[in-house]
């Protein structure tokens, strides 16, 4: 293969496709990766404005909201003061959204596309035609879930969870919603396939299990998770849809009443059964959620540390073993269903285990600034912005691996502010770490180092104060599905003053995005050119022609070094790229 | 630069490309019906009158099914063993066989369907049924989808025997581990829901 002097482009090359094949329904990965990514943050930006109007009515509960709040018509906001249904959809859409239009297909379809071919030096993805369908089965999800908002009744409106049999008796939105999930689910089965059949059989000449990024190896035990976590979901979706469609009770137990009168369906069901088939998807989902974003996070750090990362073995088991641990931790969300002490004391102990391999990923990442020579460039400071955002998602998330701590604080603003520590600042930092820091190998300019800083400082300010509040709210004992921010609770009057200031600054956060989305902009037509290897980085993306062309590789690279091989000794440079031969 | 691997086998993996994905496809689908088998124990160990399900179903017709998708595991195996031994007309004949054999099975699927709904049998009277339904239900599109790329392999896609012979082996191959999939799906299911 290494004498393949060929021709860089072969006869079947993207050059002489028309628009709609190159750009549209192409099969080359990185332009899906860019499809990916490009509807994934219209999708993140459309969840955060869910939140945003949420924010008002928590902030100011029943006031109307200013200048914008009639154009959402009578049967959402009558005056502009927001109906409880329609907080309700808000706060059900912005969750399904969040998690599964924008932050997977982010960290999953858009970077895992673009960068993992490239990393293990393949000319495309296993599957190029199943690739494609995978972005457009996410792409009918999406729109599925776009439509339920304009249905009778609104789109979901029983919380991203589901829970029957609220969701077996609501309206009509619900049915769009099980069939958006289905279309999404079928998105992340083939896109799981692909990735790792792509990383099993695709990895080029020399490119061993242990020269893998552990960006890859965070993609590859990402795929696993959505493969074997989803089926049941879809299982659980169609039994929900069934209950809906076709009246059976899957999820409703006999003599449920409804409004006063008892519900005509069969009973015999048990509601409980939905809670352990959605958190069985459910939990695994938040790795999906945070591995790939460590995996980025890790690039990041090796390279602007100029040395290899410390205990890369480690973080390699260590992902392995959450994959593994995170099929088995489930229930510590039901252990407020009256499970038994038995069941709860299993799942208690299996989820302090698994942040066992959490803290040693962590760890090494500290551990490897150690003694590195540190350029602080806007990618490093979204890295280094990402491990104290995790370690604080993490450190809180222990009070409710444990039953009896977790009683109390169950469906809180504490687990509300928990979780977002980990997927707000924490994966959507390491999500703006990977655009500043692969954006010269897709545009072939440089971003702006100073907007980038301005973005950072700001959207770490506004983030915390956003998240932070919610620990001293939820430890009071406001409850996270409470339409007016707990305004009519007495107990919780000592800490509702709090709304106002989380409000504003979940504002002030979509301000300070500007200057991201002017530096995106502006960069990709005026930015500084980039070389195909700017960051001096070590791993196979950068080995590339700048932007890589369909086939990426002009000749099929050999790997002869370990992935983050920097500051070698005996070296000319303080970098080894791992298709550098080794000198005889 | 082509995509290695799509036909030949890759030496430290021993596989080649769809082999690898169809194997992960099966093992999405273990958990799919796994998670529905789940529910069926767990829905069962709940109900305090939960039926027999002979007293319901139609066992002899059940059975007769059940001979029914072995023996068109047994055609599929053939039909993929005639092309490895370079055989294209035996191919065809068994790779008939395992499509109609195929098709009995939903025609007879079909009229134990219809007897259930003739006598007021819907999936919304009991959670047995509902179960049932929804079990057989998604195991017959399984079956479909299984005929339908038999059917394409058998009929348009057979061109490629001409062209690229080892490539038409393996997707014969790659679909055949889908259809006996389907029918161990089954071997589970008919115990399960007529028997116990």
């Amino acid at each position: 293969m290494a004498t393949h002097s060929a021709h860089p482009f072969p006869k079947s090359s993207a050059h002489d496709l028309p628009f709609w094949r190159k750009y549209i329904f192409s099969t080359d990965h990185k332009i899906i990766g860019l499809q990916y990514g490009i509807t994934a943050s219209f999708f993140l930006f459309f969840g955060f404005c869910l939140m945003m109007l949420m924010r008002w009515q928590l902030a100011y509960p029943g006031q109307p909201l200013p200048v914008i709040g009639t154009w959402f018509g009578d049967a959402n906001m009558p005056g502009g003061i927001m109906l409880p249904e329609f907080y309700n959809s808000l706060g059900a859409m912005h969750g399904t959204i969040m998690v599964f239009l924008a932050i997977v297909p982010l960290v999953f379809g858009a970077f895992g596309n673009y960068i993992v071919p490239l990393q293990i030096g393949a000319p495309d993805m296993c599957f190029p035609k199943v690739n494609a369908a995978s972005y457009w089965a996410y792409f009918t999800g999406g729109v599925v879930m776009c439509y339920s908002f304009f249905v009778p009744g609104g789109a979901a409106n029983s919380g991203w969870t589901s829970y029957s049999p609220l969701a077996d008796i609501a309206t009509e939105g619900q049915t769009w919603w099980l069939i958006g999930m289905v279309c999404l689910i079928t998105s992340s089965l083939l896109g799981a396939i692909n990735f790792i059949a792509t990383i099993v059989q695709l990895r080029t000449k020399g490119m061993t299990w242990f020269r893998l990024p552990f960006f890859v190896w965070a993609q590859l035990v990402t795929a696993f998770l959505l493969l074997l976590a989803f089926p049941p979901l879809e299982a659980a979706g169609v039994m929900q849809l069934m209950d809906r469609l076709a009246h059976t009770s899957f999820f409703l137990p006999s003599g449920l009443v409804v409004s006063g009168k008892v519900l005509e369906v069969s009973g015999g069901g048990t509601p409980i059964l939905w809670q352990h088939l959605f958190w069985f998807l459910g939990h695994p989902e938040v790795y999906v959620l945070i591995l790939p974003a460590m995996g980025i996070v890790t690039e990041i750090i090796a390279n602007n540390t100029r040395k290899p990362i410390t205990g890369y073995k480690s973080l390699v088991f260590s992902a392995l073993t959450i994959g593994f641990l995170s099929f088995i931790v489930w229930a510590h969300h039901m252990y407020l269903t009256g499970m038994g002490t038995k069941v709860s004391a299993f799942f208690q102990t299996t989820t302090i285990l698994i942040s066992v391999p959490s803290v040693i990923i962590l760890t090494a990442l500290f551990i490897s600034l150690w003694g590195g020579s540190i350029r602080f460039t806007t990618p490093m400071l979204f890295a280094l912005g990402f491990l104290p955002m995790f370690g604080i998602g993490g450190l809180t998330g222990i009070p409710l691996a444990f039953n009896a701590t977790d009683i109390p604080l169950h469906d809180t603003y504490y687990v509300i502010g928990h979780f977002h520590y980990i997927v707000a600042p924490g994966t959507i930092f390491a999500i703006f770490a990977g655009i500043y820091y692969w954006f010269p190998k897709v545009t072939g300019r440089m971003m702006s180092e100073r907007l980038g800083k301005v973005h950072f400082w700001l959207s770490m300010i506004f983030m915390n104060g956003i998240f932070l509040p919610m620990f001293i709210q939820g430890m009071a004992g406001v409850s996270r599905r409470w339409y007016d921010g707990g305004a009519s609770y007495e107990f919780v009057q000592g800490v509702i003053h709090w709304n106002v200031f989380m409000s504003v600054s979940a504002w002030c956060l979509a301000l300070v995005q500007i200057p991201f989305l002017i530096n995106l902009f502006w960069s990709a037509c005026k930015g500084k050119k980039a070389s195909d290897n700017p960051w001096d980085a070590t791993t196979l993306e950068w080995a590339t022609p700048t932007p890589p062309p369909h086939g990426n590789f002009v000749v099929p690279p050999i790997v002869y070094h370990n992935p983050y091989d920097y500051s070698m000794s005996g070296a000319k440079k303080d970098f080894t790229p791992q298709n550098q031969p080794v000198e005889a | 630069m082509e995509i290695p691997y799509t036909v030949k086998t890759r030496p430290d993996t021993g596989l080649f490309n769809a082999k690898l994905g169809i194997w992960l496809f099966l093992a999405s689908e273990v958990m799919l019906f796994g998670a529905l088998f789940s529910s069926y124990v767990l829905l069962r160990v709940g109900s305090p009158d939960w039926p027999h399900g002979s007293s319901i179903l139609n066992v002899p017709l059940g059975t007769l099914n059940t001979l029914v998708l072995i023996t068109s595991s047994i055609t599929m195996v053939m039909a993929w063993a005639s092309l490895v031994l370079k055989n294209f007309s035996k191919f065809k004949l068994y790779m008939g066989l395992t499509i109609l054999l195929g098709l009995v099975f939903l025609v007879v699927k079909s009229f134990e369907y219809g007897a259930k709904f003739h006598h007021h049998m819907f999936p919304k009277e009991s959670v047995y049924l509902a179960i049932y339904f929804t079990l057989t239900g998604l195991h017959a599109l399984h079956v479909i989808g299984g005929m339908v790329v038999n059917a394409y392999l058998w009929g348009p896609g057979s061109k490629m025997w001409e062209t690229d012979p080892q490539r038409f082996t393996n997707r014969v191959e790659v679909s055949g581990l889908f259809w006996h999939f389907v029918d161990l799906v089954w071997i589970f299911l008919f115990p399960v829901l007529y028997l116990l």
